[in-house]
């Protein structure tokens, strides 16, 4: 759509820009500050320059936080995508069949994130939780408390739980578009079941995958809620994400300047990751 | 789509007006064995609804748990209650310290809700209809501001409003959820106002309306689909949110998520009661999300899809 030139549109921006700027700029502004200055307590500020970002770039810390946060991103990635995929390709498209899926598959994505985080601790529970319980009946030694392993396992089923969906409903949403015709002609060349997937499907799905793909990836890697309740990022550290480990420092410990300056190396990660969701998008938008 | 893809696809096309010359029990037998082997194989169900069982077993767990007691949770391992029981649920209702958090997660989400919309719907306008200076930069802003950790925010939230006094009041945690409520509030609607023809504004101004009476009495009646999934995406994810609100809350205001945490940290741990309230909190979701099943996609999507 060609829109006019019109400077006076700033006029209806600005209640969001008044608002989002309370709630973004002056916390970032604040988060600037104290990245760049040491304090002794009593409000008294001295420079420090790069100094916290230095410490931060350096600490061991800091580094396994961001590998274990990467790394969880791309099982998550590697298992929601693919199984979001076949199970989109499965799903009804028309009849009773279609309603019952969407609502029942959405569900997990409505629930708040501690309950999410509640239902998981109860359910993997070698006593009282119906997963733990059998497993320990199978003669599996599951402890989700203890073993670092069944951890992380219990962390990336509880995501794969509550996110696949967003894959299935965006590739269902992309599925959908896709006319008939076009599986009537694939029919008539005799294209086989993989050929249909290739060269129909997929083309059409790409740019929802893409979506999911980036949405996916910036919300595991933010991740804090859910692994917060289930495993608290242990045992040991085996299961402290990025944010949680900013939280940590920063609510646990009170050090501002290194809590600061990991919020903005943290933020100037996503920011990246935001201008490639944005040039994505909006190229999208230019085909369509 | 390449443009080889797109030969194909004509050629194919070509192939199918062929096929629609042919008789019309032929075309009827075609578009079943399409059906049957191409699209999907016999057992495409099985797939879904494994699926669905995966995800509702945890969820069925959780509400076998809040009819039991916490003896019999405890003691007795059964897949359904012994001797099922509403105590858990009455506790809640009864105790203020467990309804008051629901008070207070429902005043401050359509409180949000409510904030988010109204100030969303000019601006999407804006970008929806206008070029003007920045637009895109403002656009991307706004995305980043979606897309930033929750937790880079804690810390400098927690200064600012305890600076403003509003600390544990609900109108602090609506305000700070703006942080992502507003630029996907604002990224729904364009989208849906995009799907508006431009001509539909021009032809109103032409029949002498004014914008405010253009905007509210033809506008939003064409995008009501879309005011109404911007505001249920505003509520869901100020509803499902716990880290800020817990943190800009301490008692008067208190979510019902971070009275569940407290719980969970309390010495005795009362299982059914905490069964019960996660019940409880899946419940409004549960409710509306019928009513949005088709836009879903496009909401978590931020308006694209």
């Amino acid at each position: 759509m060609d829109k006019t030139w019109n400077n006076k549109a700033w006029f209806m921006v600005l209640p969001v820009l008044l608002l989002v700027a309370f709630s973004a700029v002056i916390p970032l502004m604040t988060v600037v500050n104290y990245s760049v200055q040491d304090t002794f307590g009593n409000n008294q500020f001295f420079w420090a320059g790069t100094e916290w970002f230095e410490e931060i770039l350096r600490s061991d810390r800091f580094h396994s936080a961001l590998l274990r946060g990467l790394l969880f991103s791309f099982i998550i990635l590697a298992i929601e995508v693919p199984l979001g995929i076949l199970i989109a390709l499965n799903m009804p498209r028309k009849g009773w069949g279609v309603p019952i899926c969407l609502v029942l598959m959405a569900l997990p994505l409505l629930i708040p994130w501690n309950v999410v985080g509640t239902i998981w601790q109860v359910f993997g529970r070698v006593d009282i939780g119906l997963l733990g319980r059998t497993l320990s009946q199978l003669g599996i030694n599951y402890n989700y408390v203890q073993n670092p392993l069944h951890a992380w396992i219990t962390v990336i089923v509880m995501d794969v739980w509550h996110w696949t969906s967003l894959v299935v409903l965006l590739c269902y949403a992309g599925l959908v578009s896709i006319p008939d015709a076009y599986y009537q002609a694939a029919k008539i060349d005799g294209a086989s079941r993989w050929a249909v997937f290739r060269y129909i499907q997929l083309p059409k799905m790409n740019r929802v995958l893409l979506i999911a793909v980036l949405l996916r990836f910036m919300d595991s890697f933010m991740i804090y809620t859910e692994p917060f309740v289930v495993t608290g990022g242990g045992p040991g550290n085996s299961t402290t994400f990025l944010s949680i480990d900013l939280v940590k420092i920063a609510v646990g410990q009170f050090d501002l300047g290194p809590a600061a300056a990991m919020s903005i190396v943290y933020f100037l990660i996503i920011l990246a990751l935001s201008w490639v969701f944005y040039t994505v998008m909006t190229n999208y938008d230019v085909e369509r | 789509m390449s443009v080889a893809d797109d030969k194909l696809m004509a050629e194919r096309k070509g192939k199918f007006d062929q096929a629609s010359s042919m008789p019309p029990n032929a075309q009827a037998a075609l578009a079943r064995t399409m059906r049957r082997r191409g699209e999907q194989s016999r057992f495409w169900w099985l797939i879904p609804t494994l699926y669905i069982i995966f995800l509702l077993l945890p969820i069925y767990w959780l509400v076998n748990m809040s009819f039991k007691t916490n003896a019999e949770i405890l003691s007795t391992f059964s897949l359904w209650p012994q001797q099922p029981t509403l105590r858990n649920y009455a506790v809640i209702f009864t105790d203020p310290s467990w309804y008051r958090g629901y008070i207070n997660s429902i005043i401050y989400v359509v409180m949000n809700t409510v904030i988010s919309v109204l100030a969303a719907l000019p601006a999407a306008y804006a970008f929806s209809r206008y070029r003007f200076l920045g637009d895109k930069h403002l656009f991307f802003w706004l995305l980043t501001n979606r897309m930033a950790p929750p937790a880079v925010f804690v810390l400098p939230f927690f200064q600012l409003y305890s600076a403003f006094g509003l600390i544990d009041t609900h109108i602090a945690v609506a305000i700070a959820h703006c942080l992502f409520n507003v630029p996907l509030a604002v990224w729904i609607l364009e989208g849906f106002m995009s799907g508006v023809p431009k001509e539909i504004d021009e032809t109103a101004y032409i029949d002498g309306y004014s914008f405010p009476r253009f905007f509210v009495k033809i506008f939003m009646p064409l995008i009501a689909s879309g005011i109404g999934v911007a505001a249920f995406f505003c509520f869901m994810f100020s509803w499902v949110e716990l880290l800020i609100a817990r943190t800009l809350t301490t008692t008067a205001a208190k979510p019902i998520a971070a009275t569940m945490t407290r719980t969970v940290s309390a010495s005795g741990l009362d299982w059914g009661v905490l069964a019960a309230a996660g019940v409880l909190t899946i419940i409004p979701g549960a409710l509306v999300i019928y009513f949005v099943r088709n836009y879903i996609a496009k909401g978590f999507a931020l308006g694209r899809v």
